[in-house]
């Protein structure tokens, strides 16, 4: 049980339910405000860059891309698996902390999982990009066939990549909807338009809040919360193993899984931070995301981010270990030394160093601070793909294959579009969705924050 | 449930059950189908009508919405009787442009010449080719062809032009007007005849010879030193001891196919032959000659005659000869004259310098070693190169004088290649009636009155005799694409002879070669063979061997002093693809990485590194060049300090329009010298602009970082342990532990092996493929992005001679003055344990039952993984669509162009992956022939097109589950490793060490750190 003595309430104010839903659908009840259309906007126009560098790269081919012979990898896979890890916070999240009984998580699962959608949609784009014939992509899915019939190789990674990123994803997407059911129930209920009613009327499939649907509704989300985690593990695996199966000094590592998983959590928590803290600040949240909120996942970073600098000694010391040519040149002449200098200790820093300060509760506590190093750690991760990707490939086994990478705008283009395209989703999330869940808040309520003589007095006995 | 009766008949059935029933009758009967089937086949309602209606409606209307291009594909109305779809025809012919030689085998496709191979059957090539013959083919579907007569830039017709040139050549040489048929070299017989024949006509009439890049020096050398005036025969093949001077013989000078023939043959080694030639180099520039030298040695060209007075005096000391005062050398040259003068009779001393000075020197010295009649021999003499430059430039002055009253430019382009083009143009006015016998209509042609177009020599017959009593035919492959004609004929047309050149030669052929054979009774026969052999080798006369006359060194003793030009001594040099300029519209030869620089589509000033840094120069830097044109500065390993090289060729402006505008003109660097044009002897001031110019290269890194890519060893170590060098293979060999079994092929397990000490870079093998293999070209841009298409590329690494192993070295790092360089060409190693099969998703690339690593072009999606998991990169990506794409205007964007594609290989699509297929096709082509013919296949049957191109024949193909094969016993030589075999590739390629001619313990001894 929750214990409110040792570790204080979860949600502040002393909310009554009614308080609750109020309060939560209040930004969208309110008409939306200028910023949001102003950032809706900027967006909008980022969102078009990308549209306009896809239909470029479609159109005239990869060669727009700052990719070549040698690096036939750059910004689309980098971007592709920072994409994906930061799409490990929602589920991971949710899933892990509702397996663990977590209580706290029920302020901030929904809009990790929002993020969650919203990121592996980045990411899923990204594969098929890439390719130079996405035409042809469906020839990626085992279908029965007239040719042969043919079909895909199952040794290769990049098979189980589609496999498990289009399970994840709608694994994950069909998880947070079927969490807020009982929301849009209530947004039903209390809308006045009768428009609004129908289209969340629709969306709730009717919910009516009976004995029976709660019932059903908390097996189903254990149910799908349970097939789902071990999802969190296999994707990132996965995607590990796009680089650890090949022969490329740098990739070629059996580390690979564990360290990217725990990376992928890493940035996605981090990028949970960086909403949760905007969005507490200004919808005025405090109450539900709290300071322990913040405290917990910086807890949590730490301890990560001592896992991540256990890896990358460990990548190191295996190169040494193994007195393998390549190895001991990727990563002494073109990681810690030589070209990619930057790349790797700003990868090493951010990730590794930087987080080291959450030990100090006063950082801990201190929104601007979290806020920025929410920020490095993203920027940390992506650096630590840049690094996996380009160095191993711009100077392998043959030396008269190195050869150089920088992107084009059209990859950059693709990227902003991304993270347009994120924006947006995070903006339409936080006007028509309930940011959080509030049927969960309001199941926790009683036992975690309702401040009552009586419940005090069971305390102390 | 109850059951009511309607009848007692129908009662009876209820009661019987419903086996009684009578089995309704099919409507109609269909074979192999069971009842139920054609019930339901024939059951059709409305709903199924309607079904299918809406269905194929839908399907038609997307499948008539989707634009697929019409294509016309036009049968053959007549077949002609030797032509079959589908099979290539082979004609044998001649290459000669007035330049390089070759006799080739032509292969045919529905009527369009594709593919050029050498002729095996000649034995002055036997079959090998170089980069510019290969690339010849593309030539003829060249856009910029001229194509039909024009007058004053103006088009007309054969009839007007001849009508007009007639009347005018007439009158001219009525009047004894001076008549001139300036030409380049001519080897052929017949054409010799021609101008006899137009002689007699117009008797005013004189030929000059024309050759851009002059040997002129040697024929005055020898007419001064042997009273012969004559390029002899040099015999690689049987020195021992070869001593270089600027001199590029395996890349361009005189002969470079032949020449690096026979020095293939002197560094091949094995069990049954346990000698090497030993090479010294000294030179100005990095030369592909140089960099295959066993002991390379960088001087400037003005000390080159020092150094080569030095060599004599130290031979002639021996032998008690004359010797001739000179400065003291700058390098140290004991060891080569101990060398020589040990192996006298069995060296050759070879200068490219084209100077009569340097050539009387290099001459006397093959004459006290005793050369003559055996490396250096004029049994033989070669025929091309038959320019002379002091009569050329005698003509310039006549022309520019007035006197000359016509002038027939044939074959020529002096108006971009003359050293003083400026001169010639302007002398070309005072001339009254020009006529210009071109391909193209360059910038000489433009000059001219009369432009009358030449047939491409895959039109042509024709007939040549490059060195004497070696004769070959050319014959027509295909017929004129244009409205041109062939230049001999046009002049017998002028002549007023039948224009006829066909049996023009054929009668020549009759009155002079017939008679020399015995072997054919009529001439019909001794000519169809021959065609169809494409030479006929007279024996050689035996001649005695000339003296050499000590007097004219004697006399111009003055002259052998070094003259040091103020300023950085300039080197011009010719590069392989590109050469004097002739091919530089070829895009092939554009985009083929030089061997040494591994730049493409420019020239540039190469410099010392070491030079360079002191003056502040970096590399790309844009300099200007003697203040009048900028070029980009290259940091050249090799290059002596203080001096540059540039390469001739470029700077072409009406070549056509993949030739013009890249790169500058440097012909004017040239100069006329003691009676001869050379090429080193000029000086130059660099100025730098401040301004950067990128120079496309497909290699950037130059070191090999210590890894055991190349393994190499010297003869004495080799000697006593063939795998000296290679000591790491037998322990990766060791090491090999793998859980998988280890591949069994049944049949054929295909394999090539690459001997390290045979192949001298000279990249005939690049063109060779991209002729074959329908590579696309992609321009500077694209290769500078390092996207280059090529399925072969030759990777070229220096080294010094000491342990190098500070980190990370480039060349902005690495500053030999005077590394080693070595050539490994790496195409698909075809693993048969390949790191690119297991990762494709789609798989695209499967392995084949024949040990081959296959791509499958329709199933690729283009995910590139293939790529990053090919340790050798050799996979390559259609990154644009190269066909028909203006941004790509090279030999995929025209139909004419196109019709060089090689039927037998698709033409890859964007955004699929590519890479060597061994030549898929033509193991294909050989396996059905003998499986049609009822026999096994021979050992060296089927060729790859890079292992048929080699000139050297350093690459070897075959069979490695047969132990009889070449290839077998290759891959059981002790020098054989497999590249990157640590990785457990289990590569179908390999390499055989390469043991370099020198002391033990100097070699860099870097893979065994």
């Amino acid at each position: 049980m929750y214990n409110k003595s040792f570790r204080g309430v979860l949600i502040k104010g002393n909310k009554t339910y009614g308080q609750i839903t109020s309060e939560i659908l209040a930004p969208q009840e309110r008409k939306a405000p200028l910023w949001w259309f102003v950032s809706m906007g900027i967006s909008t126009l980022g969102m078009l860059i990308g549209i306009y560098a896809i239909f470029i790269t479609i159109s005239q081919g990869i060669g727009t891309w700052g990719v070549n012979n040698s690096i036939g990898w750059g910004w689309g896979i980098i971007n592709f698996v920072w994409w994906i890890g930061i799409g490990h916070a929602g589920t991971a999240f949710s899933i892990f902390l509702l397996i663990l009984r977590q209580k706290w998580r029920t302020s901030i699962n929904r809009a990790a999982e929002a993020m969650t959608v919203v990121a592996v949609i980045c990411a899923g784009m990204f594969p098929m990009l890439h390719m130079g014939r996405i035409w042809m992509a469906f020839f990626i899915f085992p279908y029965p066939n007239s040719r042969g019939p043919l079909w895909v190789n199952f040794n290769s990674p990049l098979f189980w990549d589609v496999v498990a990123i289009s399970t994840y994803f709608m694994a994950s997407a069909t998880f947070w909807y079927l969490g807020m059911i009982p929301d849009l129930a209530t947004v039903r209920d209390r809308a006045k338009s009768k428009i609004k009613k129908a289209i969340y009327g629709l969306l709730s499939f009717g919910w009516v809040g009976s004995a029976r649907s709660w019932l059903r509704f908390e097996t189903a989300a254990i149910i799908m919360g349970g097939l789902t985690a071990p999802l969190v593990i296999a994707v990132h695996s996965i995607v590990s193993m796009d680089f650890a199966t090949s022969v490329m000094a740098g990739w070629h590592t059996t580390v690979f899984p564990p360290y990217f998983v725990i990376g992928a959590i890493f940035s996605g928590f981090a990028m949970v931070l960086t909403l949760m803290i905007i969005i507490r600040k200004v919808f005025k949240f405090q109450d539900y995301v709290t300071e322990g909120h913040i405290d917990a996942i910086g807890r949590i970073l730490t301890f990560i981010s001592l896992i991540m600098g256990t890896a990358y000694s460990t990548e190191i010391f295996i190169a040494w270990y193994s007195g393998m040519e390549g190895e001991l040149y990727t990563f002494f002449h073109n990681r810690i030394a030589g070209d990619h200098t930057k790349a790797f200790w700003t990868m090493v820093s951010c990730n590794a160093i930087i987080p080291q300060l959450f030990w100090f509760k006063k950082i801990r506590h201190s929104m601007t601070m979290v806020f920025i190093i929410s920020i490095i750690i993203n920027i940390g991760m992506w650096f630590e793909r840049y690094v996996i990707v380009i160095t191993s490939l711009t100077k392998d086994y043959l030396p008269s294959n190195w050869a150089s990478y920088t992107p084009t705008w059209v990859e950059i283009g693709i990227f902003v579009g991304t993270l347009s395209i994120f924006v947006i989703g995070v903006l339409l999330f936080i006007r028509y969705i309930p940011m959080m869940a509030m049927s969960e808040l309001k199941m926790i309520l009683k036992g975690t924050s309702i401040i009552t003589n009586s419940n005090k007095s069971k305390d102390h006995e | 449930m109850k059951k009511y009766w309607k009848s007692l008949e129908e009662l009876k059935d209820i009661q019987a059950g419903p086996e009684t029933l009578p089995e309704p009758l099919p409507e109609f009967s269909i074979e192999g189908l069971t009842e139920e089937e054609v019930s339901n086949k024939i059951k059709s309602n409305r709903r199924d009508f309607l079904k299918t209606l809406g269905f194929s409606i839908g399907l038609a209307a997307a499948a008539s919405s989707c634009e697929v291009p019409v294509r016309k594909a036009i049968p053959y109305l007549n077949n002609p009787e030797e032509a079959k779809p589908g099979m290539s025809l082979h004609y044998a012919s001649t290459f000669f442009d007035g330049h390089d030689f070759c006799p080739v085998v032509v292969k045919v496709r529905e009527g369009r010449p594709i593919k050029v191979e050498g002729n095996e059957l000649s034995h002055i090539t036997c079959g090998g080719t170089s980069a510019r013959v290969q690339a010849s083919v593309l030539n003829l579907y060249d856009s910029a062809r001229q194509k039909h007569p024009m007058k004053n830039g103006e088009v007309a017709g054969w009839q007007q032009v001849d009508d007009e040139i007639m009347e005018k050549l007439r009158e001219i040489a009525g009047n004894e007007g001076r008549i001139v048929i300036l030409s380049s070299s001519v080897v052929s017989p017949s054409t010799l005849k021609v101008f006899e024949d137009f002689k007699a006509k117009y008797p005013t009439t004189e030929v000059f010879y024309y050759d851009p890049v002059s040997y002129s020096a040697i024929r005055m050398a020898n007419k001064s030193t042997f009273d012969k005036p004559a390029i002899p025969s040099y015999r690689f093949d049987k020195a021992e001891v070869i001593v270089g001077f600027n001199c590029d013989f395996l890349g361009s000078w005189l002969s470079p196919i032949e020449f690096a023939k026979q020095y293939a043959k002197t560094r091949e080694i094995g069990e049954d032959k346990q000698t090497m030639s030993k090479h010294y180099q000294f030179e100005s520039y990095m030369s592909l000659t140089g960099s295959n030298a066993d002991k390379r040695v960088a001087i400037k060209p003005s000390d080159e005659i020092t150094v080569m007075l030095n060599l004599y005096n130290k031979i002639a000391e021996k032998s008690d000869m004359p010797l001739f005062d000179a400065a003291p050398s700058p390098v140290n040259i004991d060891e080569v004259a101990e060398d020589l003068f040990n192996h006298q009779g069995k060296s050759l001393v070879v200068s490219g310098t084209n100077d009569i000075y340097i050539q009387a020197v290099v001459n006397a010295i093959n004459f006290l070693l005793a050369n003559l009649g055996g490396t250096y021999n004029f049994e033989r003499t070669l025929n091309t190169k038959k320019g002379c430059d002091q009569k050329m430039a005698k003509l310039v002055d006549d022309m520019e004088a007035g006197e000359i009253n016509a002038l027939i430019l044939y074959n020529v382009n002096p108006a971009y290649d003359y050293f003083d083009v400026q001169k010639f143009t302007d002398a070309v006015k005072k001339v009254g009636l020009t006529i210009a016998i071109s391909e193209v209509n360059d910038e000489t042609a433009r000059l001219a009155e009369y432009v009358c177009p030449d047939h491409h020599y895959l039109e042509s017959w024709n007939d040549a005799e490059p060195y004497t009593g070696m004769f070959s035919l050319s014959q027509p492959t295909i017929r004129s694409l244009f409205e041109t004609r062939q230049g001999q004929e046009s002049l017998l047309k002028w002549a007023g002879l039948e224009p006829n050149y066909l049996e023009y030669i054929k009668k020549y052929w009759e009155e002079n070669l017939f008679d020399k054979q015995d072997q054919y009774l009529t001439f019909h026969d001794f000519w169809i063979h021959t065609l169809q052999n494409g030479i006929y080798e007279l024996e050689a006369e035996t001649k005695t061997c000339p003296l050499y006359d000590f007097e004219f060194l004697g006399v111009n003793a003055n002259e052998l002093k070094p003259q040091k030009p103020e300023g950085l001594e300039l080197v011009l040099y010719e590069k392989i693809g590109i050469g004097s300029g002739k091919q530089a519209n070829n895009p092939w030869l554009q985009e083929l990485p030089d061997p040494i620089s591994k730049a493409v589509w420019d020239n540039y000033v190469a410099i010392s590194p070491k030079y360079a840094r002191e003056n502040g120069l970096t590399q790309e830097d844009l300099v200007k060049v003697n203040g009048s044109f900028e070029l980009p500065i290259l940091y050249q390993p090799g290059q002596p300090y203080g001096t540059v090289s540039i390469a001739i060729g470029y700077g072409r402006q009406h070549g056509g329009k993949v030739a013009n505008g890249l790169g500058k003109n440097v012909y004017a660097f040239s100069k006329l010298v003691n009676g001869s044009r050379q090429f080193n002897k000029g000086s130059v001031t660099l100025e730098k602009t401040g301004e950067k110019y990128p120079i496309a290269t497909t290699q950037t890194y130059h070191s090999m970082e210590g890894r055991p890519l190349i393994r190499e060893t010297v003869l004495d170590k080799w000697k006593a342990d063939p795998a000296s060098g290679n000591e790491l293979h037998a322990i990766n060999e060791k090491k090999r532990v793998t859980l998988y079994k280890k591949p069994v092929y049944e049949g054929f397990h295909w394999g090539l092996s690459v001997d390290l000490n045979k192949c001298i870079g000279c990249s005939a093998c690049v063109t060779a493929c991209q002729a074959e293999n329908n590579i696309a070209v992609i321009g500077k841009e694209e290769v500078k992005n390092r996207r280059i298409m090529h399925w072969i590329r030759i990777d070229r690494y220096y080294s010094t001679a000491e342990p190098d192993r500070q980190g990370p070295e480039d060349i902005h790092r690495i500053e030999p003055d005077n590394p080693e360089v070595v050539h490994q060409p790496v195409m698909c190693q075809h693993c048969d344990n390949a790191p690119c099969e297991n990762v494709c998703p789609v798989a695209a690339t499967p392995h084949s039952k024949e040990g081959l690593n296959q791509m499958a072009y329709n199933r690729c999606i283009g995910t590139r993984y293939c790529m990053n998991n090919c340790p050798y990169r050799v996979r390559r990506f259609n990154w644009y669509r190269y066909v028909t794409n203006d941004k790509f205007d090279y030999n995929f964007n025209e139909e004419l162009s196109r019709m060089v594609l090689n039927p037998d290989v698709t033409v890859r699509e964007r955004g699929v992956v590519e890479k060597c297929s061994f030549c898929i096709q033509r193991i294909q082509e050989k396996k059905l022939d003998a499986k049609k013919e009822g026999r096994l296949l021979k050992d060296g049957e089927i060729k790859p097109a890079c292992v048929q191109s080699c000139p050297t024949k350093a690459l070897v193909f075959g069979d490695m589950n047969n132990a009889d094969t070449m290839v077998a016993r290759d891959m059981e030589n002790p020098r054989m490793y497999n590249l990157l075999e640590e990785l457990h590739t289990l590569a179908s390629v390999g390499y055989l060490t390469k043991v370099r001619n020198k002391e033990a313990g100097h070699e860099h001894d870097d893979h065994h750190a």
